[in-house]
Parts: structure tokens; sequence; C-alpha cells
């Protein structure tokens, strides 16, 4: 197996606002994402991070540079080969992207009706094991716009993980969820990260709670990229915009911390 | 000044270039989903009840009112020539070229286009159109490709429907109520609709069908990449409008240029 799962070389784009000018997301920017690890995307808001995942997904075309996954290149693919790549990928979105007109059953069940060959009573079995294993059996028969917050996330999370996929790529997956339910959230990552064993990247900006999952944190300011090895390792940054972020998210008690050492 | 005119004319021949562009390929790949598997008969079935059989009353009232007003317009006007005996031929020639599949595409459009559109609209601005290229289903053999069967079937049926009520409502006006011989309505009527009129007012109403899906729905699939739509519930409601406006207007146009290359 690759030991690198995603990787970005000199990836730059840049979106043209409606008066003509330029707004650079990313600037060259480089980085990789080991595979089975959990790397958290942190950074302000419209620094580029819905962005990143867009490019690793295919929904958006990078102006230039190059981007691998699992060693392959995927830089312009279209057609078949892009379905192909997205068969390796399963995505939490911010808002779930339940379908709002079916049922969490005929939710989770969508991916294993249209990709696999499975019968109807295969995929009703695997489908309530899995609402079971999220603690959404009993739920299977509502609408997305009968649960709460949290259950909508599970929900997505059941159907984005159906096909079993190598890279769980998660879109700000605690917005608007309590500290409690955020918590459980985080636990649900771990324990499924642990069963499949996919490599996650989050987006996020829960800082610092997110970090106790991450093996590696990469930081978006400006267009520019900043990755470092573990959650520990970006308050020893002694980057200007690193360290404003670091006081910002987490504030002074982790600054002191710092001194300290 | 002069330079800022000619970055805007650019701009603008761009964005209506890429829309352009972006729709002929949207148009060939929801033809293309038609026939790829698996074939979701279930939304087909689902989309020929909504498009189709909810269509019914309103094209039931539609055609009963507009073949009763042109029986009756029709009445005055040819007895002023003393050519009553014209009235089935006037009201059914001008029902199945013309009103017939014209009004049942622009009803259509009003009622079921209008939906399609906002269905799909909130579908992308609420990531559910990406969630499906994620899980990588195609969106176009998914969510547009049975809508476009389910108009290919039910537009003609409709319009079918549109010609026998309004023919119906053309006798009650101009028979029942204005006193003009049935024998002579039905004979000018069989005389002088022949199998052209009725494949001219076929192949509108395939025509109009495959527009209305195409453009209703391809405004709300891309309401995100529209230029000027702004963003939220407020795009979805603002590319409604313009997909209704857009879907009758070309209903209209199409309308004149079918009747001029195949009268």
């Amino acid at each position: 197996m690759n030991d690198i799962s995603i990787e970005f070389k000199e990836v730059a784009k840049a979106f043209v606002r409606d008066n003509g000018s330029r707004q650079v997301i990313l600037d060259n920017v480089s980085f990789s994402i080991p595979a089975g690890k959990t790397t958290v995307i942190a950074g302000g808001s419209g620094q580029g991070k819905s962005v990143t995942l867009k490019l690793i997904l295919g929904l958006m075309q990078e102006d230039s540079g190059h981007i691998f996954v699992g060693g392959d290149e995927i830089t312009g693919i279209r057609g078949s080969k892009l379905k192909e790549l997205r068969t390796r990928f399963g995505v939490l979105f911010q808002g779930s992207a339940l379908f709002d007109s079916m049922t969490v059953f005929e939710n989770v069940a969508l991916p294993l009706k249209e990709r696999t060959k499975k019968t109807d009573s295969e995929i009703k079995k695997q489908v309530l094991s899995s609402l079971e294993q999220l603690e959404l059996l009993g739920h299977e028969n509502k609408f997305p716009a009968q649960l709460s917050g949290g259950m909508k996330k599970r929900a997505g999370l059941a159907r984005a993980l159906q096909l079993k996929p190598e890279i769980m790529l998660f879109d700000e997956p605690t917005t608007g969820l309590d500290p409690v339910m955020t918590q459980e959230i985080y636990q649900l990552f771990a324990k499924t990260q642990e069963q499949i064993g996919y490599t996650s990247v989050i987006v996020s900006h829960d800082i610092p709670k997110v970090f106790n999952l991450a093996d590696q944190v990469i930081v978006l300011h400006n267009g520019e990229v900043e990755a470092f090895p573990s959650p520990e390792a970006i308050q020893w940054s002694s980057k200007p915009h690193i360290r404003k972020f670091v006081k910002t998210t987490m504030g002074e008690i982790y600054q002191s911390h710092l001194v300290e050492q | 000044m002069q330079l800022n005119t000619i970055s805007r004319f650019g701009s603008t021949g761009l964005v209506v270039v890429t829309d352009m562009g972006r729709m002929g390929l949207y148009l060939l790949q929801i033809i293309q989903g038609c026939f790829r598997v698996p074939f979701r008969f279930s939304e087909l079935m689902r989309q020929l009840n909504f498009i189709g059989v909810g269509s019914l009353v309103v094209i039931f009232f539609t055609a009963a009112s507009t073949g009763m007003v042109l029986g009756l317009q029709g009445y005055y006007s040819l007895h002023k020539f003393g050519a009553e005996g014209m009235l089935g031929s006037a009201v059914s020639l001008t029902l199945i070229m013309e009103l017939g599949p014209v009004l049942t595409a622009l009803m259509v459009t009003g009622r079921a286009g209008s939906a399609m559109c906002a269905e799909l609209g909130i579908m992308r601005i609420s990531e559910q159109i990406d969630a499906l290229d994620c899980m990588a289903v195609d969106p176009f053999r998914y969510l547009i490709s049975p809508k476009l069967l389910a108009a290919f079937i039910s537009v003609p049926l409709l319009t079918v429907l549109f010609d026998v009520v309004g023919i119906a409502g053309g006798y009650v006006a101009g028979v029942q109520l204005m006193g003009v011989n049935p024998g002579s309505f039905f004979d000018g009527m069989q005389r002088s609709v022949t199998n052209h009129d009725i494949m001219l007012g076929t192949v509108k109403s395939f025509v109009f069908a495959v527009l209305i899906v195409w453009i209703c729905s391809g405004r709300g699939f891309f309401v995100h990449q529209i230029k000027g739509a702004g963003f939220g519930a407020r795009s979805v409601s603002k590319v409604t409008t313009q997909a209704v406006v857009l879907s009758s207007i070309s209903i209209l146009v199409f309308d004149y240029l079918l009747t001029a290359i195949l009268i």
C-alpha cells in the first residue's frame, strides 16, 4: 500500500470575482496526506479549505499543478476515470447533504442500490446493521427534516461508509452541533476509522477539539500551506500568522504553555 | 470608457457562449442517461404521475375553455360570410396544429417545469447533487433522465387530450349553443384534417416536451453557475422564474420554426 494517500504538487487555484479581480485561493501549494491516518485541514473562513476538498474530489479543476490520489494523477480526469476515482472516496458534507425527499433508510441504501449488485434483502441487512452501529435504529423511516443535527451527521456518515471507502473526507463535520454531540461524532469517526482503516481528511474550524483526532495538521493561510506532523508541532511554529492562528483558536493558555517550554 | 463598454460586451458574450455550451452538453448527457443502466422504473412512474396525471385537470379546463371560445369566436366570424359549416374544420385545425401542442406545453411548463427547476435548484444548493457526484452516481441518469422520458411520454398524450376536449368544447359552443349543423361540423373536420396536420401537432408536442425538461431542469441543475442569479433560496426563486419565462419563449419560437419547416 502506498504510504501517501493524497499529494498536492504546486497546485494553484484562483477565482475571478464579478468585478474582474482575481482572488488567489491556493498559491502553488504542495503537501501530502499520509494513508490510514487523520489529517486536519484548518484555516480561517475563505482560506480555501472546502476548495481543497473539491479539488481532491474532482468537483473543481485546479488552474495549474498536479494532484495525486494513491499515486495516480487525477489532474484533468473526466468521465469514467473520474467516476472510478470517486468510488474510492466517502464524503460527509457540512450540511450532511441527505436527500430530503428520501427516508434515512433510502438515503443509506442509495449507494448500495446504485453501485452494487446486492439483492434487496442483502441491502436491507447491511443498512440496518450500519444504522444500529450508529445508533439510528428505529429512525430508519424518518425523513431528514425529522432528525436532529447529530442524527443527520450520523445518517450522512452511515451513507458515506456503505461502500467502505479508502479515503473519507469530512467537510466541517461538527458545525451546528453542541459540545457533547461534537465529542460523540469525533468518537464515531475514530471508531469507524479503526474498523475500516480509511484515510481521514477533516476540514474543520473546531480548533483545538478536532486536534484530538489529528495525526497531521495542515493550515491554509492567504493561499499558502503549512503542514505540521502533529497537533503539538503547530504550537512551536515561529511564523507570525501561525502564532496568531494558534492564539485566536486555542487561546492564551496554550501560549503560556509555550512560553514555559 | 469605450474600452469598458467593449470589455463588458465581451464578458457578456463569453457568459452567453459558456451557458449555451453547458446547456448543449447537458442535453446530450440527459439523453444519454435515458439509455444507461440501472434504469429507474419507479422514478419514471412517479414522474409520469407528476407530469402526466397531475396535469390532467389543468389541461382539461384549459382545453374546454379554449375550444368553447374558439367555437364562439369562429361562429361569429364565419357567420358574417355565411360559412358556419366551416366551424368544425377551423376549430379542429387550429387546435391540432397550433393551440393544442402550444397551450399544453405552456401549462406543463407552469405546473411541472417550475417545480422541476425549484426541486433541482434546492438539491444543488443543499449539496445533494454534489453528494450524488461523490457517490459516483450519475446525476443526469439518476435525476433528470426519468423526467425527460416522462415528459416525452406524457406531453404528447396530454396534447391529444387537449385536442379532443378542445374540439368537444368547440362542438358544445358552436353546435349546441349557436345551432351550427352537427353534420357539417364533423364533415368539415373530417375533410380538412389530414395525417400531415396530426403529424405536425405530434412532432411539436415531442419537441416541446424536450424543451421543457431541458430548460427547466437545466436552470435548476446549474443554479450555482448562473451569473447574476445570486445565492441561496433567492437564487432558486430567481432561476425558477427565469426557467418558466425562457421555456415559454422557446416553445413559442420553436412553434413558429416547426410550422415554417414542416407545413
